[in-house]
C-alpha cells in the first residue's frame, strides 16, 4: 500500500511556567497508507490528542515533519492539504456551532476552500445529511434539536464533504452511549469503504480499537513505545506497557489475567520526563538499564515494532 | 417545518424567518418607522405650512394647541409640534450613529484583543483601561473646545450646525466604545478555543472568517443588549452635552434639550416635558424590544421547535 501520510520524528514541545517545556510528543515517526486505519492509543496525557492536532495542522510541529502523499507540509503546501485532512472531535456538544444551522455546517469546508458554488454546496450538504443516515428535514435545523450520535453524525458529515483522503478522529465516540457507539463505528466503517478514506482514530478504547482498525499505535508520555498489526498486538503485544493496557481491559464472565499485576501509579509529568525508558519507573521487568539507555524503535518482526530493551516474549 | 424541509435555506434567510416571528421585535421595527417618518414630516411642515422652529412669538408663549400649531407654542412662542420634529431628527441621529460608531469600535477592538490574544491584546486593553481612566468631565470639555479650524476645517463649517452635530457624535464614540471592547473580549475569549472554531481553522477559515462566521454570532447577545442600552444613554447624554455647552446648541431642538429646558417649567407647561420624554421613552423601549427581536433572530436555541 502507498503511504499517504509520513510523520517524520515529530515533537510538539509548550512552554510553561519557569522557563521549562512540556514535551507532549517526543520524536514520534509514523505513517498511515492510503485506506488504512491507524490507532494512536495511550492514556490521557500521553500526547495523542496533541498528535493529532498536528496532523490536522491545528499545532505546528516544534520539530520533525509531516508529508502527505509525498508532498513535505509547509506553509505554502498546507493550504491545499487541509481539505483532504480532516477531523471529527470528541465532544459532539462543543464541535458545531450552535448558531449555524446543519447544512451551513456541514458545507463549511467547502465555503472555506471556496469549493463550488453556494447551490452545489447546499446540494453536497443534503447529500451527506443522508448519507450518514439522518433524517433530510435536518437541513435546516440547529444542534440543539440533536442527541450526541447524531451530532457526530453531522461532525462525520462535515469531515467528509471536502472529499477528504484522511480524517483524523479524536475520540470520536468516547463521549457517546455505548448503544450508539456502535452505531457510529459501524457508520465510520460504511464511510471508509465508500469514501476510500484512512482514518487517524485517536482512543483509549481498546475494544473499539479492536473493531475498526488496521495498525495500533501506543503512546506513553508522548513517545511510541509500540506499533504493530492489531492481530499481532491483541495477540502478543511486545511492550510492557501495552500489555498493561490490554490487561485493564474489563471483559465479562471472564476472569482479569494478570501478567505480573497491572502497572501501578500515576504517569509521570511531561514537565519532567524519567531518564531512558519513560515507562522505567512504572514498568514491572525494569533494570538498570532502563534508567540509563532510550531504548530505540526497533523491528521485531514485519508487522511489530517496539522500544523496548526487554520486549515481551523475547526471553 | 415547512414543505421545502428538506432544501437547505441560508442561514440569513432562516434568521430573518425568525425575526418576523418575533412578535414586540415586528412591532419596534414598525414603531421605529414611524418615528422616523415623524420626524422626516418636518421637511413638509416647515414648507407647507411655513413654521420656522427657531422664530419666537413672545406674545405666542405657552398657547394651547391651535389649527396652526397643533401642539401649542413653548416658552419662546416657538411650535412645539415642529420642534419635536427637528428635535427627533438630532436625537435619533445622534443615538444611532454615535452607538454604532462607538459599538463598532468596542466590537473590533474586542474581537482582535481577545481573537489574537497575546501582544495585540496586551496593548489593546491597555489603551482601554487608559480610555477608562480618563475622567469623563474634563475630557468632554477639552474635546468640546478643539477649535474645528485649526483641524484643517472650514470656518464656515467649523460654526455650522452639522459640525455641533458631528463633534457630539465624534466625542461620545470616544468615551463610549470602553465598555463594549472589554464585554466583546471577554466573551470572545470564550469562544473561540471551541471545537467548532478549531474545526474551521483546521479547514483553513481566515481569521477574519472566524470572527465573522463563528464568533460574532455566538457573542450576539450580549453585543445586542449592549447596543441597545447605549441608544437610550446616549439620546439623553447629547442633552447633558448640549447643556456644557458643546454640540447640539439651543435655539437647534433635540429631545434632551428639549425635556432639560422643560424641567423648571414643569409645574406651568407640563406638557413641553411630556412630548419630548414620551418620545424619548416610545424610542428607548422600541429599541430594546427591537434587540430582543434581534437576539431572538440570531439564537435558535431561543425557538421552542413545534
Amino acid at each position: 500500500m502507498s503511504e499517504l501520510l509520513g510523520i517524520d520524528d515529530v515533537s510538539v514541545h509548550f512552554p510553561a511556567a519557569g522557563g521549562r517545556v512540556v514535551r507532549a510528543v517526543e520524536q514520534v515517526s509514523l505513517s498511515i497508507a492510503a485506506g488504512e486505519t491507524l490507532a494512536l492509543v495511550g492514556e490521557s496525557g500521553s500526547g495523542k490528542s496533541t498528535l493529532g492536532f498536528a496532523v490536522a495542522g491545528l499545532q505546528a510541529p516544534t520539530s520533525g515533519g509531516l508529508r502527505f502523499e509525498g508532498v513535505p507540509l509547509t506553509a505554502s503546501t498546507w493550504p491545499a492539504a487541509r481539505r483532504k485532512i480532516q477531523i471529527v472531535f470528541q465532544d459532539p456538544f462543543g464541535a458545531l456551532d450552535p448558531r449555524m444551522p446543519i447544512s451551513s455546517i456541514i458545507a463549511e469546508p467547502l465555503l472555506i476552500q471556496r469549493i463550488g458554488t453556494a447551490e452545489s454546496r447546499r446540494a453536497r450538504a443534503a447529500e451527506l445529511v443522508a448519507q450518514v443516515g439522518l433524517p433530510r428535514d435536518a437541513l435546516n435545523r440547529y444542534p440543539h434539536e440533536f442527541s450526541g450520535g447524531q451530532r457526530q453524525r453531522i461532525a462525520i458529515a462535515r469531515a467528509l464533504s471536502p472529499a477528504p483522503r484522511l480524517i483524523v478522529a479524536d475520540e470520536p465516540l468516547s463521549a457517546l452511549d455505548v448503544s450508539i457507539q456502535s452505531q457510529v463505528l459501524n457508520l465510520m466503517k460504511e464511510v471508509q469503504e465508500t469514501h476510500a478514506l484512512s482514518y487517524l482514530f485517536i482512543s483509549h478504547d481498546l475494544a473499539v480499537v479492536n473493531h475498526l482498525v488496521d495498525r495500533v499505535a501506543v503512546l506513553y508520555l508522548g513517545r511510541l513505545v509500540e506499533v504493530a498489526d492489531r492481530a499481532a498486538l491483541f495477540a502478543a503485544p511486545a511492550h510492557h506497557y501495552t500489555r498493561a493496557l490490554l490487561d485493564a481491559v474489563p471483559r465479562i464472565g471472564r476472569r482479569r489475567a494478570r501478567h505480573g499485576g497491572t502497572i501501578k501509579g500515576e504517569m509521570p509529568s511531561p514537565l519532567n520526563p524519567p531518564s531512558g525508558c519513560v515507562f522505567h519507573t512504572r514498568c514491572p521487568r525494569a533494570e538498570a538499564l532502563c534508567g540509563a539507555e532510550v531504548p530505540v524503535l526497533r523491528a521485531l518482526s514485519d508487522v511489530q515494532s517496539v522500544a523496548c530493551h526487554f520486549p515481551l516474549g523475547s526471553e | 417545518m415547512s414543505e421545502f424541509a428538506d432544501v437547505a435555506i441560508g442561514v440569513w434567510t432562516l434568521r430573518w424567518r425568525r425575526f418576523r416571528r418575533h412578535r414586540t421585535g415586528m412591532a419596534s421595527l414598525f414603531i421605529l418607522g414611524v418615528l422616523v417618518a415623524f420626524v422626516l414630516a418636518a421637511f413638509p411642515l416647515q414648507y407647507f405650512m411655513g413654521i420656522d422652529p427657531d422664530v419666537t412669538d413672545l406674545f405666542a408663549r405657552f398657547d394651547p394647541p391651535s389649527a396652526q400649531h397643533l401642539l401649542g407654542m413653548d416658552e419662546a412662542g416657538r411650535d412645539v409640534l415642529i420642534r419635536l420634529m427637528i428635535g427627533g431628527q438630532i436625537s435619533l441621529l445622534v443615538g444611532v450613529l454615535a452607538t454604532l460608531v462607538g459599538g463598532i469600535i468596542g466590537v473590533l477592538v474586542g474581537v482582535a484583543a481577545g481573537y489574537f490574544g497575546g501582544r495585540l491584546d496586551g496593548v489593546l486593553m491597555r489603551f482601554t483601561d487608559g480610555m477608562i481612566a480618563l475622567p469623563l468631565l474634563p475630557l468632554l470639555i477639552v474635546l468640546g473646545a478643539i477649535d474645528l479650524t485649526k483641524l484643517g476645517f472650514s470656518s464656515d463649517f467649523a460654526h455650522s450646525g452639522a459640525a455641533g452635530f458631528w463633534r457630539i457624535v465624534v466625542i461620545i464614540s470616544i468615551v463610549d466604545w470602553t465598555a463594549i471592547a472589554r464585554l466583546v473580549r471577554a466573551a470572545t475569549l470564550q469562544i473561540r478555543e471551541r471545537d467548532y472554531v478549531r474545526a474551521a481553522r483546521a479547514s483553513g477559515g481566515s481569521a477574519l472568517y472566524m470572527m465573522g462566521t463563528h464568533i460574532l454570532p455566538n457573542i450576539a447577545t450580549p453585543i445586542i443588549v449592549s447596543f441597545t442600552l447605549t441608544v437610550g444613554r446616549v439620546i439623553l447624554f447629547e442633552s447633558v452635552l448640549s447643556f456644557l455647552g458643546f454640540g447640539v446648541v439651543p435655539p437647534t431642538p433635540s429631545w434632551g434639550n428639549m425635556l432639560n429646558n422643560a424641567q423648571e417649567l414643569v409645574t406651568t407647561a407640563p406638557a413641553l416635558a411630556v412630548y419630548p420624554g414620551l418620545l424619548i421613552f416610545v424610542t428607548v423601549i422600541a429599541v430594546n424590544f427591537l434587540g430582543d427581536g434581534l437576539q431572538h433572530a440570531f439564537d435558535p436555541r431561543s425557538e421552542r421547535t413545534p
